[in-house]
């Protein structure tokens, strides 16, 4: 699992049929010093997560679990909301 | 997930058997505020995606299986959605 932050959100009406009511977010990974640290990507949303969010999401086939029986076709979700952290 | 424009078409009549009935199509992935990343890649097309859309694609074999509705698909790659907007805050 990996930290990040919710910078926005995707809008597409044509989609899978596994992918209906499912928010999909924008989310820009963070470092442990909450620095921005490589590209922005698109994950599903098992959580209620919004936008300025601090969260964290799992990469792999592993993001279509929280949908489980249903299975999305999705390599990236968010699985938690962060309240807060602290390193050391 | 990541974001692309579909750039091309490819036609393949010699492929693995579980590619027959799939549509390939040349996806160009684009950072966040449009331009284009890296080299093309090859997808399977999931929702009948066409040539110039913004397109949400899976980078990952067995959801790009279940995309295309195999199992077992020799497949890393799929088109799961076509983009009407990305809204990004900062």
């Amino acid at each position: 699992m990996q930290i990040a932050r919710v910078i926005g959100d995707v809008v597409a009406t044509r989609k899978d049929d596994s992918l209906t009511g499912i928010t999909l977010l924008v989310v820009q990974p963070l470092a442990a010093d909450r620095q921005p640290v490589g590209r922005p990507l698109v994950a599903v949303d098992a959580v209620g997560a919004g936008v300025g969010e601090h969260v964290f999401f799992v990469r792999g086939k592993e993001a279509s679990f929280p949908f489980y029986p249903v299975e999305p076709p999705v390599d990236a979700g968010i699985v938690g909301i962060i309240d807060h952290w602290d390193v050391g | 997930m990541q974001i692309g424009r579909v750039v091309g078409t490819v036609v393949a009549t010699q492929k693995h058997r579980k590619f027959e009935g799939a549509k390939l199509l040349l996806v160009q992935p684009l950072n966040i505020d449009d331009t284009p990343r890296g080299a093309a890649l090859l997808a399977v097309d999931g929702v009948g995606a066409g040539v110039d859309e913004k397109v949400l694609v899976v980078l990952e074999g067995r959801a790009a299986g279940e995309a295309l509705g195999k199992k077992a698909a020799p497949v890393d790659a799929a088109i799961i959605g076509i983009i009407d907007r990305v809204d990004v805050v900062d």
